[in-house]
């Protein structure tokens, strides 16, 4: 009896939505924008990635269906617990029907827990863990801009293809760094290199000379860092000083434009790294990216910003076209519809929630090559999506391969 | 087998060396907060901000006025050291006479709000100083290549301690203000300004951090949070040295470095811990600090 009257409810409320034609939760769209205001991350994801999701809303008309379009934003500090406290009160309080954003991957995953209990869709631009695409997968996540494995495959593997066997790492201890050296490992050792060394350095570690000194004693092609924002610049840093990047490579495994813009191109220059995004690949980057700085005084865009206003679009793209802000609905539309924009080229959202697309591996410029400040890549190479992202069928996302 | 051995003991005292470099280091800040502490009993929490500071004023003079990093080696600590006079006049002065913490929290306060304004201007990615022409290159020792700015670093820093440390201990004007501190109406009615000394001694450990900021700034990334990354592991070196004993904070902070070296050479991820723990050691067993004093 019971069930009767569920499935008989049921048919009901699905017959009352298809019914109404634009049928919007509370009579708008709110997208919620969770980011590092004030933090490390802050030049890469912060009021940048604000103001990047604005403009898609802009750009968009302000309207979905006729109803308006709130943007609300807050820092989560890189702190978990805020995060899912934000989280939690947009939601049950504040009617927030998507987030953007979400800076750090242990923010993000339990952001994005909080998030799919609720059934609501997570815009994953700036965390590179792919954890929310493999193990940690939900219908809900859209994960954007780049990941480690998209990072260790167009960085790593060209190098040691390219004779560059023997690797030494300096890695961030904490989880994104573990996750980029342990995948970096893996395409190591399958393309016939081999680890012969590593160190674990605290974030924040202001000085990184005993770790170049172990390095360079290792005798490695290669040193690896897994670390980013100013740990990344200060080993880099450091490395040049001691006059190791003489004797060997040293390979950035997550740059983003911003930091490498900080960075003494006589030290930096002509190091590979892969990107997701750069502002002056072509005209369509260019035109975006001159609008952005305009908003941002002159800033230059990182991925992680650029790739939160492509993820806004496509989501609100995806409710103009199913009349719904319907979760379910709008993200069965989002992984239909091909995803290209200036930001990506090629690019579709995998049914685990990973947004396939061309990444770059880029050089960054001598000073002699560079026209002005702004004038930092060299594009060398375009990495097709598919052989930049893992494999559906490697990732281990249950829902998805149940699916399949 | 022996050059396996050999490798490795050249390994070790490469760590040993920059254990040194980052200690000499150490040693500059530590004195700094010492000087503040020991004499004016005020816990200085700002004194990584004004570090910071130091190393931003010497990217600003370079970037937007010319001046060379010589220069700046001498104009900045001046300039910060107005400043923290500035500071001690308005904001110090009027709460020198309540409970420790108060300084404490205000000098917080003010780390606080410098950081969030150099974010606010800067950005949290970090700026990069040219390295001075004169100080570029390097040594190859037996065991390790050694940059010359890092010699530099040793030399000078150690120099301005064991200066300070003479000025303080040894020198007429040193024994006044360690007297002033212990009596201050008495030495008033020698005829001593003491409010002046205390603002110049102030002046003088606030500039010691900036003149650290500027000899960072080559060798690191000039950004909002350098500051703050540091200042923990120099109050605990401060603490392991003894509050207030201006030697004990200039060896403390050359052993710890090397400590903090050694530590890296066998167990790297224990390396931004070990001081602490340290630090933990010497209270249980001796409160007062390796140098201090009994209470």
């Amino acid at each position: 009896m019971k069930r009767i009257f569920k499935t008989a409810a049921t048919t009901a409320l699905i017959t009352a939505a298809s019914l109404s034609h634009a049928s919007l939760s509370d009579d708008k769209v709110k997208i919620g924008v969770l980011g590092d205001m004030g933090g490390v991350y802050s030049d890469i994801t912060g009021q940048g990635s604000i103001e990047a999701v604005q403009m898609a809303v802009d750009d968009f008309g302000g309207k979905v269906l006729g109803k308006p379009i709130e943007v609300v934003s807050a820092d989560t500090q890189l702190k978990p617990d805020i995060g899912s406290t934000i989280a939690r009160q947009w939601i049950e309080n504040e009617q927030v029907d998507v987030i953007s954003g979400a800076v750090a991957s242990s923010v993000t995953g339990a952001v994005t827990k909080i998030m799919s209990d609720a059934k609501k869709i997570t815009l994953i631009a700036a965390p590179a863990s792919h954890a929310f695409t493999t193990s940690g997968c939900s219908p809900y996540n859209a994960h954007w801009s780049y990941d480690v494995v998209s990072l260790a495959n167009g960085t790593v593997q060209p190098m040691v293809a390219g004779g560059a066997k023997k690797w030494f790492f300096v890695t961030a201890d904490y989880g994104f760094g573990h996750a980029l050296e342990s995948v970096a490992t893996g395409v190591i050792e399958a393309n016939g290199g081999e680890v012969v060394g590593g160190v674990r350095a605290p974030l924040g570690t202001s000085d990184f000379s005993s770790y170049i000194l172990q390095a360079q004693s290792s005798g490695a092609d290669v040193i690896a860092l897994a670390n980013t924002g100013s740990d990344m610049v200060n080993a880099l840093k450091t490395a040049a000083e001691f006059g190791v990047t003489e004797m060997a490579d040293v390979a950035g495994l997550l740059v983003f434009t911003p930091n490498a813009q900080a960075l003494d191109p006589e030290i930096a220059g002509g190091m590979k790294l892969t990107t997701g995004f750069y502002w002056d690949m072509d005209e369509q980057t260019r035109e975006w990216s001159k609008r952005y700085m305009a908003r941002m005084d002159g800033k230059l865009p990182s991925m992680a910003q650029a790739g939160a206003y492509s993820s806004v679009m496509h989501y609100l793209n995806a409710v103009e076209a199913v009349g719904t802000d319907d979760s379910d609905a709008v993200m069965a539309k989002m992984k239909e519809t091909p995803v290209e924009d200036f930001f990506s080229r090629n690019g579709y959202l995998r049914i685990d929630g990973r947004m396939v697309h061309d990444m770059l591996q880029v050089r960054i410029k001598n000073a002699d090559e560079r026209s002005d400040a702004n004038d930092i890549f060299a594009i060398e190479k375009v990495i097709k999506g598919e052989d930049a992202f893992l494999k559906l069928e490697d990732g281990g996302c249950e829902f998805a391969l149940n699916q399949k | 087998m022996a050059t396996f051995f050999d490798i490795n003991l050249f390994a070790l005292f490469g760590q040993l060396l920059i254990g040194l470099i980052n200690g000499s280091f150490y040693a500059l800040l530590a004195l700094g907060l010492a000087i503040i502490f020991g004499l004016l009993k005020i816990i200085n929490f700002s004194q990584g901000a004004l570090y910071m500071l130091g190393a931003f004023a010497a990217w600003i003079a370079l970037n937007y006025l010319g001046i060379s990093y010589w220069w700046a080696l001498i104009l900045v600590p001046l300039a910060v050291g107005a400043f923290g006079i500035v500071i001690e006049r308005t904001l110090i002065r009027p709460i020198a006479n309540e409970d420790h913490l108060y300084s404490l929290l205000l000098t917080f306060g003010i780390a606080l709000i410098l950081q969030g304004l150099f974010t606010h201007w800067y950005g949290s990615s970090g700026l990069s100083y040219a390295m001075p022409e004169a100080l570029k290159g390097g040594t190859r020792l037996p065991f390790m290549y050694l940059p010359n700015y890092r010699a530099w670093i040793i030399v000078f820093s150690l120099l301005v301690c064991a200066c300070t440390w003479f000025m303080i201990e040894k020198t007429r004007l040193g024994a006044y203000l360690r007297a002033g501190t212990e009596n201050a109406q008495l030495m008033q009615a020698f005829g001593i300004n003491v409010p002046l000394l205390v603002t110049l001694t102030y002046g003088f450990g606030v500039g010691l951090a900036g003149l650290a900021g500027v000899l960072a700034a080559p060798i690191y990334t000039v950004s909002p949070d350098m500051g703050s990354n540091i200042l923990i592991v120099v109050f605990a070196i401060v603490v392991i040295g003894g509050m207030g004993s201006i030697g004990g904070a200039i060896i403390t902070g050359l052993a710890m470095g090397i400590v903090e070296g050694l530590t890296k050479y066998f167990y790297p991820e224990a390396s931004n811990t070990v001081i602490f723990l340290v630090m933990v050691l010497v209270l249980l067993i001796k409160p007062a600090g390796l140098f201090g004093k009994e209470a």
